[in-house]
């Protein structure tokens, strides 16, 4: 379904990316580790046309995507939904706006300039806040909305897209554990119902481990293990985060599994 | 070396103290070249003006009091002049209205192409940019008064002028408004596969319109005043009226159409602030 050949990312000396190759054949909900500077977010970035690749191939559904220009570039980004750590929604618009602009791909230039959203672009908006808790926000502006929330209505945005794919790059970096939980829930929860792969940028071990069913961890911008979560040793682990190792662990104790311990402890 | 450095230590403290003194006899004799190029300066205009430059200084502080005086020798009766110049104002008002409003128009359109995170092209960017710096570098009198010779006595040549001199002007401020919003609504957009024109609409604009409304209001105050100015090279209103009762030295009308104008600065400025104050919103 998704291949990754050969990409590699140089920014000027600076190999952000270095020949890396992954291959997804069925649906799954993949994490991605590595110290920070480790080539992760970049590559992200990379399959979703942020940012251009110095060499290699993505092929999607036998198609490469580097090689979209202009209106097929638009709209693979529109097929590859992305979510950021810091959200990256308009903060000065209100909620429900913020999730149709989900569908700006599909909207002719004077459609969209116009704010002319269909009743069913509403309809599906208000239906996916709802499916996500955040209804009751609909008609207050982003930026009003706590960070936790702010990254479920960026989620809603990205299902509003009707992806084939869903990136999510560092999407609880910056959120407190229960909203982290929260989050990772949320997108579990749309790669079991709908089947769509999740790629997805963790720095913390634990929360890669509690949620996905393939690891890969990146270091110096290659990608040095790719395998199930349970042949993740420690000592494999520690090598991945190199000198940031204690954090990544110490994040365990202070991200996902603190709160679900905490909240079975209390259910 | 050591003792070298020594005696260069001597020399250069000597040359230092050489160096001071020289600077204190040349700050001397420059502030009593400055002082006698005042003085004589100042005997110059005196014995060139047709009256004497102290009078004029006192005639200076003497013209606003005897034109009070002469606007209330009759009483209240200047009053009803503002009547009689409220035409003038509202042709003044429009004038500055709807430069304002091209100006800032063509102020958009320019700045979106003047913006580093909006245009990847860095000549586009240049190219607008000095066009800009072009358009506001020249004042609106200079510009009015080429366009007043060519096309005659009216307001259209002193609206053009005040619209090129908006457009650079706004067209700056505006830039610089974009290049400062936030990156990552424009990024989240481009990541759902939104256009270019999409993601100023949606993740620009709604960040600068605040900011855009404040200059815009700033601006119009500002073109009020112009297009008084300008009244006064020919392109009519109030300013024009003004010119003409000044040269007359009738003191009654010249109060009431400066009254006019001091009203029309105090009421843009709580229409501005009211404005503002809907448009955005009270959150922070």
């Amino acid at each position: 379904m998704l291949k990754i050949i050969n990409i590699s990312k140089y920014f000027d000396q600076v190999k952000a990316v270095n020949n890396v190759s992954i291959n997804v054949e069925n649906s799954s909900m993949i994490g991605i580790i590595g110290r920070s500077g480790a080539g992760k977010s970049t590559l992200l970035r990379t399959i979703n046309r942020l940012t251009d690749a110095t060499s290699g191939e993505i092929l999607f559904q036998n198609q490469n995507i580097l090689n979209f220009k202009k209106k097929d570039k638009l709209e693979w980004q529109k097929n590859c939904a992305m979510i950021f750590q810091q959200f990256n929604l308009v903060p000065r618009l209100d909620v429900l706006t913020n999730v149709m602009l989900g569908k700006l791909n599909e909207m002719s230039t004077v459609r969209a300039s116009l704010k002319l959203f269909t009743s069913e672009e509403r309809h599906s908006a208000l239906n996916l806040l709802n499916k996500f808790g955040m209804m009751q926000t609909a008609l207050q502006r982003a930026e009003t909305l706590s960070g936790g929330q702010q990254q479920r209505v960026a989620i809603c945005r990205a299902m509003m897209q009707d992806p084939k794919l869903i990136l999510a790059d560092e999407p609880i970096a910056s959120l407190d554990p229960l909203n982290a939980r929260l989050v990772m829930e949320s997108l579990r929860k749309i790669h079991d119902e709908q089947n769509i792969t999740v790629i997805c940028n963790l720095h913390t071990l634990d929360t890669a481990k509690q949620y996905c069913d393939r690891i890969i961890g990146m270091q110096n911008g290659e990608i040095v293990f790719d395998d199930l979560p349970s042949k993740l040793t420690n000592q494999k682990a520690r090598e991945i985060y190199g000198a940031e190792a204690d954090e990544a662990f110490e994040g365990t104790m202070t991200s996902v599994s603190l709160e679900s311990a905490d909240i079975k402890k209390t259910a | 070396m050591y003792s070298d450095n020594i005696l260069g230590f001597e020399t250069i403290e000597k040359n230092l103290k050489a160096l001071a003194f020289k600077r204190l006899i040349y700050s001397f004799i420059s502030i009593l070249a400055i002082l006698f190029l005042l003085s004589s300066g100042l005997t110059i205009a005196e014995e060139n003006n047709a009256g004497s430059f102290q009078r004029g200084l006192s005639k200076f502080f003497d013209y606003p009091v005897d034109l009070f005086k002469e606007a209330f020798e009759s009483g209240w009766r200047w009053y009803a002049y503002v009547f009689k110049y409220l035409p003038d104002l509202i042709s003044t008002i429009n004038m500055a209205f709807f430069s304002t409003l091209f100006g800032a128009i063509f102020a958009l359109l320019l700045s979106l192409f003047a913006s580093k995170n909006l245009i990847k092209n860095q000549y586009i960017v240049t190219l607008s940019r000095r066009t800009m710096d072009i358009l506001r570098s020249f004042p609106e009198l200079v510009i009015a008064m080429i366009f007043l010779y060519l096309m005659g006595k009216s307001e259209l040549p002193a609206v053009i002028a005040i619209v090129i001199h908006t457009s650079g002007a706004l067209g700056k401020l505006f830039s610089e408004a974009i290049e400062n919003a936030d990156n990552k609504p424009i990024e989240g957009l481009q990541s759902c596969g939104a256009s270019w024109w999409q993601r100023v609409r949606f993740a620009v604009i709604p960040q600068v319109v605040p900011l855009f409304i404040s200059y815009t209001l700033l601006r119009l105050e500002i073109n009020v005043r112009a297009s008084t100015i300008l009244g006064f090279v020919g392109a009519g209103g109030i300013g024009e009226a003004l010119s003409a009762v000044i040269q007359f030295r009738y003191g009654d009308e010249i109060i009431a159409i400066m009254f006019l104008l001091v009203i029309t600065i105090i009421s843009l400025d709580y229409f501005s602030r009211f404005l503002r104050g809907r448009l955005i919103g009270d959150n922070k």
